[in-house]
């Protein structure tokens, strides 16, 4: 459309596309319309697996198939999900570093800004509760739900700012309580029905929810943490000092220690 | 087995897939990384929106959140973090062309 802002006059691009790098994009291009073309004339599988979850809906618990097998039929997958969300809240707090102490002088919060966040914030919660709730039989569920309290915080981090970045001091319980209680749901039924994560069908509909509750709190602080480490990242003071001197009109924000509270949302062009 | 669809559909469907594509070409070339953030927002919105017309409201929902929202406002965080502590090896040219994020040769043409 536009493809003299592409390949503009003076651009550096055109001349640092050589040989080699127009023979891997000829050869992308071959692999993408071989693959193209092996996926158009596959055979149609034959769609078996929709019939079994709907005869199997009604010893499911819940009526909403999707939340069927994420919880129920392949609940161990959505176990494993959490478990990776956790995996990554753990690596950013691992490279974040030990987070600092408190601000002992909170900065004063933009009035507007938090008026707004004060109407929104119950607002918001309540609809991940609805979201929550609504999965049994409807579109909805941890995932969604999680996020939508996710967006809360992140809202409150902004407009408010958060005591330390990382968090509240609950915030590692929060973290692990979801898979904690998948775990612990999942041990109990092998107790009690011989296998993990098989529920009694008389008490599936409220072990789901059971969880999908406790996963939506874990799912929303795992995504707050990571904005927060998006945020305010690796203390300076833990990055290695470079081999050279640093230019001092470089580093003067870097070199203040402790990286500010992210206070001024306004700080976007 | 094949649906009729109506043609109000399908026009809504090419243009939702043109415009899928057009934005994911403008976002690769954008060498502002605050405009490339602004079209990762408008991609997710109109992928939410593909997703729903999918019949896969589920996916929509959590592409809606986590894809266009949250995933945009990290990027923004980590924009404003790069801007705010520059990299040690960071040369005159601004932050974002130390991590080759930018092509600062390129006159800005927006």
């Amino acid at each position: 459309m536009d493809a003299t802002t592409e390949t503009g006059p003076v651009g550096p691009a055109p001349a640092q596309i050589g040989v080699p790098q127009r023979l891997a994009a000829l050869l992308a291009c071959l692999l993408c319309a071989g693959l193209g073309v092996t996926v158009w004339f596959l055979p149609v599988p034959e769609a078996t697996l929709p019939h079994l979850v709907r005869a199997s809906l009604p010893e499911s618990g819940v009526q909403n198939p999707v939340t069927a097998v994420l919880l129920n039929f392949r609940g161990y997958d959505t176990l494993l999900e959490l478990v990776v969300l956790l995996l990554t809240a753990l690596a950013a707090r691992a490279v974040n570093g030990a987070p600092p102490p408190a601000r002992t002088d909170p900065p004063l919060a933009d009035p507007v800004l938090s008026a707004f966040f004060r109407l929104l914030a119950p607002l918001g919660v309540v609809i991940a509760g609805y979201v929550l709730w609504v999965g049994q039989h409807a579109p909805g569920g941890a995932f969604q739900a999680g996020s939508i309290l996710a967006a809360i915080g992140v809202l409150a981090a902004l407009t408010t700012g958060f005591p330390a970045p990382s968090g509240p001091p609950w915030q590692p319980a929060a973290v692990v309580f979801g898979p904690f209680t998948f775990c612990a749901v999942g041990l109990g039924t092998m107790w009690s029905q011989g296998s993990f994560l098989q529920y009694p069908v008389s008490r599936a509909g409220s072990l789901i929810l059971l969880i999908e509750a406790a996963a939506t709190v874990s799912i929303a602080m795992i995504l707050v943490t990571l904005f927060l480490g998006c945020l305010h990242g690796p203390r300076t003071a833990q990055v290695p000092a470079p081999a050279h001197a640093p230019d001092p009109g470089v580093t003067g924000a870097g070199s203040a220690g402790r990286p500010p509270l992210f206070t001024d949302p306004g700080e976007e062009p | 087995m094949v649906e009729t669809v109506s043609p109000a559909a399908l026009t809504f469907d090419g243009l939702l897939c043109l415009m899928l594509l057009f934005i994911s070409w403008r976002l690769i070339r954008m060498p502002d990384i605050f405009t490339a953030i602004m079209l990762f927002f408008l991609f997710g919105l109109l992928m939410s929106v593909a997703w729903v017309r999918l019949n896969a409201v589920d996916v929509a929902l959590a592409e809606a959140t986590i894809g266009a929202g949250l995933t945009g406002a990290m990027f923004l965080a980590a924009l404003s973090r790069l801007r705010r502590f520059p990299s040690p090896r960071a040369d005159p040219a601004g932050p974002e062309s130390a991590i080759g994020l930018t092509r600062p040769e390129t006159p800005e043409p927006y």
